[in-house]
């Protein structure tokens, strides 16, 4: 039979507020263990959260990003249960009042059309303790509990592995550019817990899920779903019933393990965490934010196509960082060529931050002084190797490419008379070439725009150089 | 000589401005009295002698180089379920022997800085879950003036401080009349502030939507005293409220002695005076409401009518929370512990061993009506329930300025009644639920004593963030010592 895969995720994404999301302990990452704690996140007697608004801020943001309707009224509910790693036993999230309804991201579907994979909903909550486990005994570091963690639960609009990996990956983008997280996926800021099920085509009716728990590498996620599709496939190809259960994806062995399963449901009592207000976000208040939210790469992508006259491979690499595209966008409209500003800054300057390993915000170079780089190499001021002699410099430290240019008198030669001056001595101090480019060998003449331009102390425009070599020889 | 610990706030104050007695003086008369009344009274938990002395002792110092502040020297009893840096805080419970709070809470943190001394720490019911100060796993405390009979609860170590001289006064939290009841019980005055008047960072909660710190004092002045320093909005405390903070000793100003309540309309809830009330609580009542006509109040009965229902709601609201707030007390990072190779069974013991049976009924009681299945018939049902007796109040304040009515429908009963008898213990809360359910303010203060010398208070209620009309009333109602 055929089978019809069906996927969705709900994916876990770490805020990047400098402090927790209700207390004002620091978020970074890789501290001692427990050295990041206070009364609240350690779940003290008597102690009481406080809402980071940062938090609120940043989820609105994501919402935003991924064309969510961001609710007026939201509030946090209390999730009850013992377990070592939550300092207050139970955990602070949302129940039925999310932050965000609704939004979706567009991915390219298998059959390579687009498609947008549907978000059911963004809401907030906390994260817990980190559990360690040693012979004989156990330790929690709570430098993670109360971390600021969205969760954004998508419909299940996934049929392949290879759509929820795209689907991950413009999630991952859109966050990363909306600036609400870092998305480091070694550091646990983005893991997702995977549901999936099968059915046979053209049925309706969902199959039996099985999901699988809290994973964080995108590479590991595309292994299970593969590993757990044809474990699925093959045992419904055998006639046998698929339990509805949460799996572990071991990627040592490859396989997907069941979870202990508990004999009864879940019961978390979820009621209203009294200890924090209601939130109701004014539409003005959400305007305000909205005014700081970058376009959406995917938008931005076309527009630069269209705006800078650039093809789509360029306005790919370009966008992929948020930053850089800035950097480009900013140069292209002051220079006015949008592709020498593109072909400039995806060959020399990321060969320089490459070089360098040198971030494009720490260098000295701004993108308007490369746009003037450019515009005196445009208006043939300088010649190319000049400007890409020149870069260098303007990368470590920074200056006026104009300014530079007319006092070190690097403008390029052009008038005639000097250069036919050159030009008739290159030609009489080099009779062997000319007799060779006139025997057809057209490399000669390459030879001879060098020693002209040696002689120019590389001013002299090369085509100019050319021209007036070629009148000279007769060609 | 002047018995120092029989001293108000006010006459405290006075006696350090003008030089007549030093803080250490104070504090030290204190201590003897506290100390001896411990073994029969009990009123405290911890008594902190040593650092009562430092503070004091500090406090002369300031004092000596011309500083004052509002309570600069003035010794001051605290419940134990609030976190004083330094001190243990175990509200009651066995489970939280042993911690010691790393932190002041926010209402301790305000008392410091206005120069207040810390006593030591009053007896309660175990996280505050009863109204007798039975349920306290370190034994009761007795009612010193009906002695032999319960100071109730929950404050009842700090009503029996109050009460019985062992503190000039104290701190107490009022979840459902856990400040007023035993206020009236033990002869002095209570408040509980409007939900949001005073920060709960550093209380161990009890029923967060419900809990409110207050003021028991000896007189309303000293109550308004004190709530000069606690009230105010707080940042830890994302439920505490930004209202200006009126000073509440100018409430009765410019009132005229002999009517100082003249244009003021007090309420009289008709279902508050019902069946089930103590003749002689019924006489007190009758006598302030007497007493109110002739100093120029108007009264006017109103209904609220969903009181019947305030037990019931009471008990499911606080039971919920109770169960959630309660849950952290595990074993795992503070209090007892009952070491067990498997965490769930360490869990067990641990919470077996450090609970005591009012508080595993309630939290089990909680625990049942968040449960999936029955959280729309008790928990869901009750919130809806909560409103309407919200709106009772609201259309009550709409045609008064305050409610008068009786605090408890019977005076302290014997230590040891009714200890088996849970529901009993409940359904004399009956008077005093309702304003924490509605989040209005109240105060209560004495109404005179029973042929047996029991005192009897009567409360006062006022809408949300009404603590000035309640104190003017207060003030004007006040008994003469």
């Amino acid at each position: 039979m055929d089978y019809e895969v069906v996927i969705g995720l709900e994916t876990h994404v770490q805020l990047k507020t400098r402090t927790k999301m209700f207390c004002g302990c620091g978020t970074s990452f890789g501290a001692s263990p427990n050295s990041h704690v206070c009364p609240v996140c350690l779940g003290y007697p008597g102690a009481l959260p406080s809402m980071n608004r940062e938090a609120i801020r940043y989820t609105v943001m994501a919402g935003l990003m991924l064309g969510c309707k961001i609710a007026d009224y939201a509030k946090f509910d209390r999730k009850n249960y013992f377990y070592p790693d939550s300092s207050k036993d139970y955990q602070i999230t949302q129940l039925d009042h999310p932050l965000c309804l609704g939004g979706g991201v567009d991915i390219t579907g298998e059959d390579g059309a687009r498609k947008t994979v549907r978000i059911h909903h963004i809401h907030l909550e906390e994260d817990v303790g980190k559990l360690t486990h040693r012979a004989g005994c156990s330790g929690v570091d709570f430098n993670r509990a109360g971390v600021p963690l969205m969760e954004i639960v998508s419909q299940p609009d996934l049929r392949s592995a290879d759509e929820a990996i795209a689907y991950l990956t413009a999630l991952r983008e859109m966050m990363i550019y909306a600036g609400v997280s870092e998305c480091n996926l070694e550091e646990g800021n983005m893991r997702s817990d995977v549901n999936v099920s099968l059915r046979p085509r053209g049925q309706t009716a969902y199959g039996t899920k099985v999901e699988i728990k809290n994973m964080n590498t995108f590479s590991g996620i595309h292994a299970a779903l593969l590993f757990e599709i044809e474990r699925q496939r093959a045992a419904l190809e055998a006639g046998q019933t698929l339990r509805q259960e949460t799996r572990r994806w071991d990627p040592d062995a490859g396989e997907t393990f069941p979870m202990r399963s508990k004999e009864n449901a879940d019961d978390y009592r979820y009621f209203p965490e009294p200890d924090l207000m209601p939130i109701a976000l004014s539409p003005e208040q959400v305007a305000e934010w909205a005014k700081a939210l970058p376009e959406a790469p995917a938008a931005r992508r076309e527009r630069m196509m269209a705006d800078y006259g650039i093809p789509e491979y360029d306005a790919g690499v370009l966008s992929a960082d948020r930053a850089l595209a800035d950097f480009f966008e900013a140069a292209a409209k002051r220079c006015g060529n949008g592709k020498l500003a593109s072909n400039w800054v995806m060959a020399e300057v990321l060969a320089l931050t490459a070089k360098t390993g040198k971030a494009l915000a720490d260098a000295a170079l701004t993108p308007e002084a490369l746009g003037d780089l450019l515009r005196l190499l445009e208006a043939k001021t300088i010649n190319g190797p000049t400007a890409k002699a020149l870069l260098p410099e303007l990368f470590e430290k920074g200056g006026d490419p104009e300014a530079i240019v007319r006092e070190r008198g690097l403008g390029q030669v052009s008038d005639t008379a000097a250069l036919e001056a050159f030009v008739d001595a290159a030609l009489e101090a080099n009779p062997k070439v000319v007799a060779d480019f006139r025997a057809g060998k057209q490399a000669a003449l390459g030879f001879l725009v060098g020693q002209v331009m040696k002689q120019s102390k590389g001013k002299a425009s090369p085509q100019m150089v050319q021209r007036l070599l070629r009148t000279k020889l007769g060609v | 000589m002047m018995e120092l610990n029989k001293l108000t706030i006010a006459e405290a104050l006075a006696g350090l401005r003008s030089g007549a007695f030093t803080s250490v003086e104070l504090t030290q008369a204190l201590l003897k009295t506290m100390e001896a009344s411990q073994k029969d009274i009990h009123a405290y938990v911890t008594i902190d002698a040593e650092g009562a002395l430092a503070q004091a002792a500090e406090a002369d110092r300031r004092r000596a180089a011309g500083e004052d502040a509002p309570l600069l020297g003035v010794p001051i009893a605290v419940k134990d379920n609030m976190n004083v840096k330094g001190q243990p805080c175990t509200a009651s419970s066995r489970i939280l022997e042993g911690y010691v709070a790393p932190y002041d809470a926010t209402v301790i943190a305000k008392l410091r800085a206005a120069g207040a001394v810390f006593l030591g720490r009053t007896n309660m019911d175990e996280f505050a879950l009863g109204s007798t100060t039975q349920t306290s796993g370190f034994g009761p405390t007795e009612n010193p003036v009906a002695r032999g009979c319960v100071p109730g609860g929950s404050s009842g170590g700090s009503a029996a401080a109050v009460g019985g001289d062992l503190a000039i006064a104290a701190l107490g939290t009022d979840t459902g009349g856990s400040i007023r009841q035993p206020a009236s019980h033990c002869g002095i005055v209570g408040v509980k502030p409007t939900y949001g008047r005073v920060s709960r960072y550093g209380v161990v909660a009890c029923a967060s939507s419900l809990d409110q710190v207050g003021p028991m004092t000896k007189t309303v002045e000293d109550a308004a005293l004190l709530m000069n320093v606690l009230a105010g909005p707080d940042p830890m405390d994302a439920t505490s409220l930004d209202e200006p903070v009126p000073d509440y000793t100018q409430a009765w100003a410019g009132a005229d002695p002999e009517r100082p309540l003249a244009g003021m309309t007090l309420g009289i809830p008709k279902e508050y005076y019902g069946e089930g009330l103590d003749p002689e609580v019924r006489a007190l009542a009758e006598d302030a409401k007497a007493r109110a006509i002739a100093l120029g109040a108007t009264l006017k009965e109103v209904s609220l009518p969903h009181a019947s229902y305030g037990i019931p709601t009471y008990y499911i609201c606080m039971t919920a929370e109770i169960s959630a707030n309660l849950a952290r007390f595990d074993g795992v990072r503070y209090g007892l512990r009952v070491p067990c190779d498997d965490v769930v069974e360490q869990y067990r013991r641990t919470r077996a061993e450090g609970f005591g049976a009012e508080v595993k009924r309630r939290v089990l009681l909680g625990t049942f009506v968040l449960s999936s299945g029955y959280y729309d018939a008790y928990y869901g049902r009750a919130q809806k329930v909560r409103t309407l007796i919200r709106r009772d109040f609201e259309a009550a304040f709409a045609e008064c300025d305050a409610l008068l009515a009786p605090v408890t429908p019977e005076p302290a009963w014997p230590l040891g009644a009714y200890q088996d008898d849970p529901i009993r213990n409940y359904l004399s809360d009956v008077l005093t639920v309702g304003v924490n359910l509605a989040g209005c303010c109240a105060l209560a203060l004495p109404a005179g004593q029973t042929k047996a010398g029991k005192p009897v208070g009567v409360q006062l209620i006022g809408p949300n963030f009404g603590e000035m009309a309640l104190f003017r009333v207060a003030k004007a109602l006040e008994l003469k010592k």
